[in-house]
């Protein structure tokens, strides 16, 4: 268990690293995410499950979508492709 | 003029924007310098683009470093003061954790320790939190909100989705039960991990799935604006008179009409149950109200 504990939080660490060092913004809210639900993990390991579920929610979900829709608004996400008329 | 210049000179080298054509600006420069006197913003204009941005650069990153570095060691300074880890000393374990612990139960009805301190013991803690989550709902729609009065059809159709049947059918299967999730937390609040506010983003999470899943056109009927200002205010007066009765009689040892009834019901708990619920809505309220001003600037 202190293996996973410890695997953990070495992705942890790596994750908040490559947040700042990411080459574009989409990834770097994408590993933002992924620090979340690392943190998540950490959180039940800790014996804290409300604390899990209020990350899991907050941090991996709407956040990500606020920042998301933050980029879109300020032209940083590339725009999709036009659907094709059926 | 020549302000705006440096400005707009400042900016770019924020941007990483660091190539200037010096001999064109000079030039500009010599030539507006011949017919009248050298300002002391021009000079300074001019001394920036001789040698001053290699000296300014390089006094930035000195600064940085030496602001970092004063930063990282006054903060390893302060974790070589704190207590050592386990102790049994330490300030964090003193009566009122073991008081929690022990009577928690007991006194509020909760079993799950955490519900019974924040929205007991500490109700008001909570209180606060759900009013700034309302005010930063109110600043978000101050910010984003379009001054005009009710956008036409045709405008808010740009903001639908494009067709994307992965998300569609995702969202058909996902949304439901998500839903289910959100309020079984919220309701369960006392008698399980999870609460008001970790139930309250869970269904604001699939409420804004389904909104980016279907369009705004579907959502629209029961979540409209009106909807979300009059929820969010019947909770958190709800929560104020609630809990302020509760601490008014606790505080003056009057007799107080809640019973925590048995502890693992679902019916139990005294008031906890209801100010979940009350958070719950604030939390979800304000999750979808972010999602929709950002995305199409109106709810």
């Amino acid at each position: 268990m202190i293996a996973f504990e410890i695997i953990l939080l070495v992705f942890l660490i790596i994750c908040a690293i490559a947040t700042c060092f990411a080459e574009n913004l989409f990834s770097t809210v994408m590993i933002f995410e992924s620090y979340s639900a690392i943190m998540c993990v950490i959180w039940l390991l800790l014996r804290s499950p409300d604390l899990a579920i209020t990350e899991a929610a907050v941090g991996a979900g709407v956040t990500g979508v606020l920042f998301y829709i933050t980029l879109k608004n300020v032209k940083q996400l590339k725009e999709e492709d036009e659907p094709d008329e059926e | 003029m020549k302000n705006n210049r440096f400005v707009s000179a400042l900016v770019r080298f924020m941007d990483g924007e660091v190539s200037f054509e010096p001999k064109a600006k000079e030039e500009e420069i010599r030539r507006e310098s011949t017919h009248k006197e050298k300002t002391v913003a021009e000079r300074y204009y001019k001394w920036y683009e001789k040698s001053g941005y290699q000296t300014f650069k390089s006094a930035y990153i000195v600064a940085a470093v030496l602001i970092a570095s004063i930063i990282i060691g006054a903060l390893l300074l302060t974790v070589s003061y704190l207590p050592p880890y386990g102790e049994y000393a330490n300030p964090v374990n003193n009566e009122v954790t073991e008081r929690y612990i022990e009577k928690g139960m007991e006194e509020t009805g909760a079993v799950n320790i955490v519900a019974g301190v924040i929205l007991d013991y500490r109700a008001f803690d909570t209180f606060g939190e759900s009013c700034v989550l309302f005010v930063a709902s109110c600043s978000v729609m101050m910010l984003m909100k379009k001054g005009k009065k009710g956008k036409t059809e045709e405008m808010l159709e740009n903001y639908n989705p494009k067709r994307d049947p992965v998300l569609k059918s995702l969202a058909k299967v996902l949304v439901p039960f998500n839903l289910m999730l959100g309020i079984y937390v919220v309701l369960n609040g006392h008698l399980s991990p999870g609460g008001g506010f970790s139930g309250g983003a869970i269904m604001g999470a699939s409420l804004i799935l389904f909104s980016s899943a279907f369009g705004y056109r579907k959502v629209r009927p029961i979540l409209t604006e009106k909807v979300i200002k009059i929820v969010t205010f019947v909770s958190l007066t709800f929560y104020a008179v609630a809990k302020g009765y509760s601490f008014f009689t606790g505080a003056n040892h009057l007799h107080s009409i809640i019973n925590p009834g048995t502890p693992g019901r679902i019916i139990s708990a005294g008031l906890i149950l209801p100010l979940n619920i009350a958070v719950g809505f604030v939390v979800t309220m304000t999750m979808y109200s972010f999602y929709a001003l950002f995305t199409k600037e109106e709810i």
